[in-house]
Order: C-alpha cells, then sequence, then structure tokens
C-alpha cells in the first residue's frame, strides 16, 4: 500500500510537468493549428539560460524568472520570423519548419554550451517527507513542482476566461477570419499565444532540469511524454492536457515501479494506443458539428 | 459613405468583379441581388478588406479603405456579418456579443451596448451563457447582427441574413436593420438572394450579374417586370 502510495505521489509530480509541456502544445495547437515539435528544444534553451544564471551565482529565483522571461520572448520571435510564413500552408510545411528549428537550437545550444549534461539545483529538498517512520516519495520540491504548475494553471484559466485578452485570444484561434471582421488584431493574438505557451515550456524546463539534467537533447523525452499527455487529452483541451498529463505521469510510474524502468517509454505507447482505441479524438475531445 | 469606383476583383482567371462602381449615401440602406456567383459576397468581402482587389477604389467616409486589413477597417466603422452568421460556437452567446465591441476602448459604453442588444432580441438575453453551438439558425442570425450592432458602426455590411430562415425570424431582423437606419443613421448593404425580403426595407437595389453592376435601381417599387424575372425571380 505503502509502495503505490508511493508511486502515485512520484507519478502526480513527474505528471505535473508532463502536463505542463502537454499545456504548451496544446497552447499553439489551438491557435495555430500547429504542432511545435521544437517546443522540447525551446525550453531546453531557457532551461540553459537559467543554468547559466546559477553558475554565475544567480539565486534560483532570479534564474526560473530568466527563464520564463527568456521563454516569453522566445516563443513571440519564433512565431513572428519562423511560423508566421507557414501559417494557413499545408500542415507539413510546419511539421518541418518546426522540426528543423528542433535541429537548429540543439545544434547551437551544444555550441554554445557543449554537449556534457548539467546538473541543476532544485528549488527546495529533494529528500522525501516521513510520517511515521516511513519515507514518502514526495519531497518539499515535489510539493512546489505541484504548486507552481496548479498556479500557472489558474493563472491561464483566468486569463483566457475571464478577461478581454483571453477572449480575443479564444476568437482568434477558434475563427481567425471571423475575428478580424469584429476588429481583433489576429497577427498579435497568435504571436501572444506563442509567447505564452512556451512560457509555460519554460518552466516545465526548470522545474524538471533537476532530475534529467541540462544537456542540448536532454529533455527530449519530456517533449515525447507531453506530447502523449497531449493527445492523450485531445490536442484542443487544456483540461484534457492536466488530465492527460497526470494519467501518464501515474501510468508510467506503476510501470517503473512493478514492471520495470527500462520499459517506461513502452508503457507510455501502451497508455496512448489504449486510449486511442477507446477514443479517437483523446478523452476531452468535443466533436462540434461546423457549417462549412 | 461608402464609394466603390471601378471596383476589379479576380480569382485567378475568373473576374469576380468586373469594373464595378456604387456609390451608398449615408443612413441609406442598399440592396444588393443577383444570382449564385453573381459577385455579392465578393463585394462585402472586398469591402470589408478580407479580399484584395485588383484594380479600382474603395472609400469610406471619403477614406481610402483598399488595402487596410480586415481588422483596421472594421476599426473604422465598418461590420460584416458574413454568410452563414459567422457566430463563433464555441464562444458563448454573452462572449460573441462582447467581441463585436472590445475594439472600442469605452468599456462602459460597450456595457451599454450589449444591455441594448439583449433589449433588441430577448431570446438572446435567455440563452446569454450557452455556447453559440446550441443556437437555432435565426438566433444565430440575432446574434451576429447584435454582435456587429454592438460596435456601433456607421457602415454595414449583410450576407444573406434570409437564408434557411423562417419568414417572421426574417421580418424580425428587417425590422431591426430599418430601425438601425432610422434611429442611427446607420448605412446598410443588404446582400440578398431573398429579394423580396431585401427590397421590402431597401432605399434602393442593385442587381449584379456576373460580377458587373446589370441594374441600379432607385426606386424599388419600379422594378421592371422584365428585370424582375430575368434577374431576381418572382
Amino acid at each position: 500500500m505503502v509502495r503505490f502510495l508511493n508511486l502515485t505521489l512520484s507519478g502526480v509530480t513527474s505528471g505535473m510537468v508532463f502536463a505542463t509541456v502537454a499545456l504548451a502544445l496544446v497552447l499553439i495547437w489551438r491557435a495555430t493549428r500547429i504542432v511545435n515539435f521544437a517546443q522540447g528544444a525551446m525550453l531546453m534553451v531557457t532551461t540553459f539560460l537559467a543554468w547559466t544564471v546559477v553558475q554565475h551565482g544567480g539565486s534560483y529565483w532570479v534564474a526560473l524568472a530568466v527563464a520564463l522571461a527568456a521563454g516569453l520572448v522566445l516563443g513571440a520571435v519564433v512565431e513572428r520570423i519562423v511560423i508566421r510564413p507557414v501559417e494557413n500552408k499545408p500542415p507539413l510545411n510546419a511539421v518541418i519548419v518546426t522540426l528543423g528549428l528542433f535541429v537548429l537550437l540543439e545544434a547551437g545550444a551544444g555550441m554554445i554550451w557543449g554537449n556534457q549534461p548539467h546538473s541543476y539545483p532544485p528549488a527546495f529538498t529533494i529528500k522525501g517527507f516521513t510520517v511515521g517512520g516511513t519515507r514518502l516519495l514526495l519531497s518539499p520540491f515535489d510539493l512546489f513542482v505541484i504548486g507552481a504548475v496548479a498556479m500557472v494553471m489558474v493563472v491561464l484559466t483566468v486569463l483566457f476566461r475571464r478577461t478581454d485578452v483571453g477572449l480575443k485570444l479564444r476568437s482568434a484561434a477558434f475563427a481567425p477570419e471571423v475575428s478580424r471582421l469584429l476588429g481583433v488584431r489576429v497577427g498579435r493574438m497568435l504571436t501572444l499565444g506563442w509567447a505564452l505557451a512556451s512560457l509555460v515550456g519554460a518552466l516545465a524546463g526548470v522545474l524538471i532540469a533537476p532530475s534529467v539534467f541540462v544537456g542540448p537533447s536532454q529533455f527530449d523525452s519530456i517533449l515525447v511524454f507531453g506530447f502523449t499527455a497531449a493527445v492523450i487529452g485531445g490536442l484542443d483541451s487544456p483540461i484534457g492536457a492536466v488530465v492527460g498529463g497526470l494519467l501518464l505521469g501515474c501510468a508510467l510510474s506503476y510501470v517503473s515501479g512493478y514492471l520495470s524502468s527500462d520499459i517506461v517509454t513502452l508503457g507510455a505507447f501502451a497508455v496512448l494506443i489504449a486510449v486511442l482505441m477507446v477514443r479517437p479524438n483523446g478523452l476531452f475531445a468535443v466533436t462540434t458539428g461546423r457549417r462549412v | 459613405m461608402l464609394e466603390i469606383k471601378d471596383l476589379v476583383v479576380t480569382y485567378g482567371a475568373v473576374r469576380a468583379l468586373d469594373r464595378v462602381s456604387i456609390e451608398m449615401p449615408a443612413g441609406s440602406i442598399t440592396a444588393v441581388l443577383g444570382a449564385n456567383g453573381a459577385g455579392k459576397s465578393t463585394l462585402l468581402r472586398t469591402v470589408s478588406g478580407l479580399v484584395r482587389s485588383r484594380a479600382g477604389q474603395i472609400t469610406v467616409d471619403g477614406r481610402d479603405v483598399g488595402r487596410l486589413p480586415a481588422e483596421e477597417i472594421t476599426r473604422l466603422g465598418v461590420a460584416h456579418v458574413p454568410e452563414n452568421s459567422g457566430v463563433i460556437l464555441e464562444l458563448t452567446v454573452a462572449e460573441n456579443l462582447r467581441l463585436g465591441g472590445l475594439w472600442r476602448r469605452d468599456k462602459a459604453a460597450l456595457q451599454q451596448q450589449i444591455a441594448a442588444m439583449y433589449e433588441l432580441f430577448p431570446l438572446l438575453a435567455e440563452r446569454r451563457g450557452r455556447v453559440a453551438a446550441t443556437l437555432s439558425g435565426g438566433e444565430r442570425q440575432m446574434l451576429a447582427l447584435g454582435r456587429a450592432l454592438v460596435g456601433r458602426p456607421r457602415l454595414l455590411l449583410v450576407d444573406e441574413p434570409s437564408l434557411g430562415l423562417a419568414p417572421r425570424v426574417v421580418a424580425q431582423l428587417m425590422g431591426v436593420l430599418r430601425r438601425q437606419r432610422d434611429e442611427h443613421g446607420l448605412t446598410v448593404v443588404l446582400v440578398e438572394q431573398n429579394a423580396r425580403s431585401a427590397l421590402s426595407i431597401a432605399d434602393r437595389a442593385i442587381v449584379l450579374n456576373l460580377g458587373a453592376v446589370a441594374a441600379d435601381l432607385d426606386q424599388t417599387e419600379a422594378v421592371d417586370e422584365r428585370l424582375r424575372h430575368a434577374y431576381l425571380g418572382f
């Protein structure tokens, strides 16, 4: 029982990070119908920047702020320069462009920071709490991860649901042409959407860095798991991304705990296939009839 | 108010509009009639900036809008209710309405305008929290029209509002347009296949045929028999 509880706790923690990456992918998918394969590389770059701050004696919090700000800027720049020309073009163009960006960023990071993985400090101790003599797989840092991700989700929900900017972001994503007729500057909204997604990704990078280390290709698996979580949730649904992330996190934790840690990736695929067989559009896909 | 001069729009080799010239005075309702493919929707889409013209000039209140992007034309007070209403199905009635006036900075006036629309269309008030996908065709048209009016436009372009609607609803929509013209001096360009309902409120009718103005009728009562038969089908 304790083992099950521990595996669940560690599953929830990693699931929250998967959920964050999934959320970054979902935000971009909703706004531009593009799967951002460069998301992993983008959050790698922002995490490297944070790492550089830490190396130069900056505090954890300054480094985190730098990563988030860099994420915001990087997302906006990428949308304006790289993505804008392929928006409303055949989907394959965007796939190739984001894959190209992924290769470019990883190669560039290797040239600047080297290909060796570096350790990254956690904000708080990663020593688990002890309850009644039993050591739990839940540390103060894990609590921080869960809290930070939950907070971002609340902030995003409020932004999208309760503010005028959020309304414009959603309308630009759902109906770009009609939005323009309503005076919404759709181009700006897309830039903002990418910036927000990249900010969310940057947070995920810093949170996962202590366990995967910082290196040009250290975050590749995070992108795969985040993408899996997003697809499980339906790719179109922010709530789905979160639920998908948590489901995947727990499933992978059970696989590695009860079976073997060697087959964790296999477990991810098993979960993905199982979900897609039952709900081909993902768990939270809404199918609305649209007149065309 | 709206001046269109020698407007040419092409889709590839096809001339959708061929040297169309129309002048619409402020506070008038102009019906644009014609068969499928006559260029009616293209005319509206070009005025609102969704389609780029190849040649010609479009001025709104003396200002050339031919090269402005759609969102900036909207900000000049030009509202366009597209075909099939264009309500955003995923958003609620209230959110759709609010979007119509967000480009105006005056938030207090926006609240007032929204309240006025709920008064004009009480059905929308009842359904304000529902997503637009749950609305009927008539309710969607009301929402689309209300949303356009929330921005307090000076020029309103409406594309086939009566399509697939019950006669009673069509009459209600036409009544709203007429009252907006009478009370607020709104200039309306009304594209319709349903010539009868459009002519019931129009000050003037323009018949498009294969992208060119086939007839420009100042007095809609005087629609010539043959013309009616040839172009309007009744």
